[in-house]
């Protein structure tokens, strides 16, 4: 908790607040489409903050960015393609399903999915033996069994 | 004088930690009871060393002795006492040495009140715990010392961050230490079980009560946390997924799973190796969310490796108890079977599904948390993971997990039928797929979030009362015999449907904070009126005040609804000289259907200020839900049961089922 106050605390170390009266855009449609993927942007100098909620310098210039990028005509993906190609993948919060974030991404559905598959072989073993005293499960099996749940 | 002898009491508390993390555990081996017995002496003299080095730290603090490096460092002599005396763990090595006065508080818990323990068992657990304290105690006194004195004290202090002078985190910290650090007495009990080879009922009675009471307070001191970061931050965002929160968050979950399991083995004498297991990680979590906030490695790598020595004793101490607690897990869980008998469709299957969400949904938190050190690591490529991955790849656990639950709570043990359970939940089912269509139908613009939400939020309370009236049995006797039977039903039993409920209280918050939230951004002149939604707001003055310790510009709003005055808001912007530090303090009108929360901005060229203006629907049902969720542990905790848990250690005896 100490960390991140020191960085809110350097965050906050000017008074200004994220996006101002002067930057917002007259047309409603392209200032919502600018505050969305303002969401998704990294302010590069501060600690996990978007640029939207971010006062940092870089931050007001990004959100000026996105906006001349959609007051061009830019659709909402070339717009932060543009970003990309200058600032790196860095200022994505959510990094690109790519091959080298495949693990990222893929990480929650594979355990769950090996997960169920473990946890069904062992509440089926559990529904199918009769009671008896030493347990139904072989200490191979058992442990086998850990391993599959604990991935 | 006091601080000197507060130093060399922590030396003392050292030197028994490792007395007391040696000699029992030889005792219960070799059956000798006084050695046994030397573990409740010294757990009680740790904490009273402890506790005095902690008073004495205290007391160095409260008189503002700036001879002392840490208080010279993080306090000033103007600061109000609340936060003179907050401040004592407002820093490193004030809160390490809060971490270990917890420690040994529950140590000296477990010396006093665990009469009922077997002898072996208790001195086991009681080595372990001392075998934590040793390593944190080596931690402080050789990284992190708080009694260092300075040659030529200062004539005042450094002040602590305005930030940290609030209420909402003063008590933060305690309350998330005394989740984090009674995780470790699970930890204990599943390490001394481990040792003895032996997990039963009677094992699982003494451990929930831990899991439950450690999980409470950490749910208490995230709810504190993200309440403190909503006003405090001034644009009320209140959940960041900062790796600093997620280090709070995975032990929090990791818990819930474990106070679920150990369920299971209580009842039905099940799932012991898994249970053992997840105590293990829990612990596992609280010492890696330390190492996280201790050594900044996921801030970044170069933060780490400027000022390691920290970072590198916390990792080591982390490798030995996870990897010590993990190689004893492989060697022994073998040893503990499992004896029932269950279907695949029952309550302790439902709770198998529980556990799996709940630890998939921590692992991608993990990982999400540790990938751009991964990436940079072995890759070299610079990424970030921020709260957009989060929230598109944790959200969906978590709504399998709520719109299986009140079906999972509500199933019997042993042999269930879906289709049976459900007719007891149809109504329940009816109703908020019914309140979700009438919000859909009303809102305007299209966001499904919102009835989404609700509708899941709904299921979740009527899901929880539905259980409490299928337990007192309503459809078979008449009103008067089921609120009498409501009434008798044990406290567990309520403190699950309350903790349920709370869950789905925080949903709802949630839903309508992120579907309906309005905010506004203009500059305003004095006396000129502007409307945000259904409100109106007028910006009266803006006047300088001070404070004790600050500097302030205070902004006077009044909000209007209808031309009706509702509200009076005071937002602020103070200036910390001895900090040279300005902060933002919002003005919030609370309320249980929408905060008005105002932020006063820069004065503009023209004489108008800059207004930032949010109405926040149920916002506060967040917390509130919380703090219901915690009610509902509590009233679990003081279940009969656990106050009778082993008053004779029923070994092996068979639990009385509850008749379904």
């Amino acid at each position: 908790m100490r960390q991140l106050l020191l960085i809110l605390t350097l965050l906050l170390a000017t008074p200004l607040y994220a996006v101002e009266p002067d930057e917002i855009l007259d047309d409603p449609v392209l200032e919502q489409r600018a505050r969305e993927i303002s969401r998704e942007l990294r302010c590069l100098v501060c600690r996990n903050e978007n640029i939207d909620s971010s006062n940092a310098g870089i931050a007001k210039d990004l959100r000026l960015l996105v906006r001349e990028r959609l007051v061009a005509g830019d659709s909402n993906s070339e717009a932060v393609d543009f970003i990309v190609d200058r600032y790196g993948e860095y200022v994505l919060l959510k990094p690109r399903l790519s091959r080298e974030n495949a693990v990222l991404y893929l990480i929650g559905p594979v355990l769950l999915v090996l997960g169920a598959i473990g946890a069904f072989l062992y509440l089926r073993r559990r529904s199918r033996r009769p009671e008896t005293p030493l347990g139904s499960l072989s200490r191979e099996e058992a442990e086998r069994l850990e391993q599959l749940l604990g991935d | 004088m006091f601080a000197e002898i507060g130093h060399f009491t922590v030396l003392l508390a050292f030197t028994l930690s490792i007395v007391q993390s040696v000699v029992p555990l030889i005792g219960a081996q070799k059956n000798w009871a006084g050695w046994m017995r030397l573990a409740d002496s010294t757990a009680m003299a740790q904490f009273l060393l402890i506790a005095f080095s902690f008073a004495a730290l205290t007391y160095s603090f409260v008189v503002s002795d700036f001879s002392l490096a840490l208080v010279a460092a993080n306090s000033h002599s103007a600061k109000p006492m609340l936060y003179k005396v907050t401040g004592v763990w407002g820093n490193h090595e004030g809160s390490m040495l809060l971490w270990i006065l917890i420690l040994v508080f529950y140590g000296a818990l477990v010396a006093l009140f665990g009469r009922n323990l077997p002898s072996a068992l208790k001195a086991r657990v009681l080595a372990v715990q001392a075998m934590i304290s040793a390593a944190f105690l080596a931690f402080l006194i050789f990284t992190s010392n708080p009694f260092l004195r300075i040659a030529v004290p200062p004539a005042d202090g450094n002040d602590l961050n305005p930030l940290l002078q609030d209420p909402g985190l003063a008590f933060h910290p305690p309350f998330l230490y005394l989740g984090y650090v009674g995780l470790s007495m699970s930890f204990s009990f599943a390490v001394a079980a481990l040792i003895e080879g032996r997990v039963d009922a009677a094992w699982a009675r003494w451990v929930r009560p831990w899991t439950l009471l450690a999980w409470v307070t950490l749910t208490i001191g995230i709810a504190l946390g993200s309440w403190w970061a909503y006003y405090e931050l001034g644009w009320g965002g209140w959940w960041f997924w900062d790796p600093v929160e997620n280090a709070s968050f995975m032990p929090w979950l990791i818990a819930a799973a474990l106070l679920h399991s150990a369920i299971v083995v209580e009842k039905r004498d099940a799932l012991k190796s898994w249970t053992v297991l997840l105590a293990i990680l829990a612990f596992s979590f609280s010492l890696i969310g330390t190492f996280i906030v201790r050594s900044g490695v996921i801030t970044s790598v170069h933060a780490f490796a400027n000022d390691p020595e920290r970072g590198v004793f916390i990792l080591a101490i982390l490798t030995v108890a996870i990897g010590g607690a993990l190689t004893l897990y492989a060697a022994r869980a073998g040893q503990l079977r499992t004896t029932a008998v269950f279907g695949l469709v029952s309550r302790e299957s439902g709770l198998v599904l529980n556990n799996l969400l709940l630890v998939v949904a921590t692992a991608v938190v993990f990982f999400g948390t540790i990938w751009p050190l991964v990436a940079e690591l072995t890759t070299g490529r610079k990424l970030s993971v921020g709260a957009p991955f989060f929230d598109a790849a944790f959200t969906p656990f978590m709504i399998i997990l709520v719109a299986i639950l009140p079906l999972g709570a509500i199933l019997p043990w042993k042999r269930a039928q879906v289709g049976k359970s459900m007719k007891n939940l149809r109504g329940a089912l009816a109703l908020s797929i019914a309140l979700g269509v009438l919000v859909w139908s009303l809102q305007t613009g299209g966001r499904m979030l919102a009835p989404f939400g609700l509708a899941l939020a709904a299921w979740l309370v009527l899901g929880a009362i539905m259980d409490l009236l299928v337990r007192a049995r309503y459809r078979d006797n008449p009103l008067g015999t089921t609120l009498r039977r409501l009434r008798n039903l044990p406290r567990s039993d309520w403190g699950k449907a309350v903790a349920h409920a709370g869950l789905g209280l925080t949903v709802f918050g949630i839903a309508a904070i992120t579907a309906w939230e309005q905010e506004d951004i203009r500059v305003v002149a004095l006396n000129e009126r502007f409307a945000v939604g259904a409100y109106e707001f007028q910006l009266n003055d803006v006047v300088n005040q001070n404070g004790k310790n600050y500097s302030a510009q205070v902004g006077s709003v009044t909000a209007f609804k209808d031309n009706r005055e509702v509200a009076q808001l005071r937002p602020e912007k103070r200036f910390y000289p001895v900090q040279q530090m300005p902060t933002t303090e919002a003005a919030i009108d609370i309320g249980l259907t929408r905060d008005l929360y105002v932020v006063l901005g820069e004065q503009q060229g023209d004489g108008g200020w800059t207004i930032r203006t949010y109405i926040k629907p149920f916002s506060n049902w967040i917390w509130i839900g919380s703090l219901v969720m915690a009610l509902g542990g509590c009233l679990s905790l003081t279940d009969r049961r656990y106050r009778v848990a082993g008053a004779a250690r029923p070994r092996a005896r068979p639990v009385p089922q509850p008749a379904e």
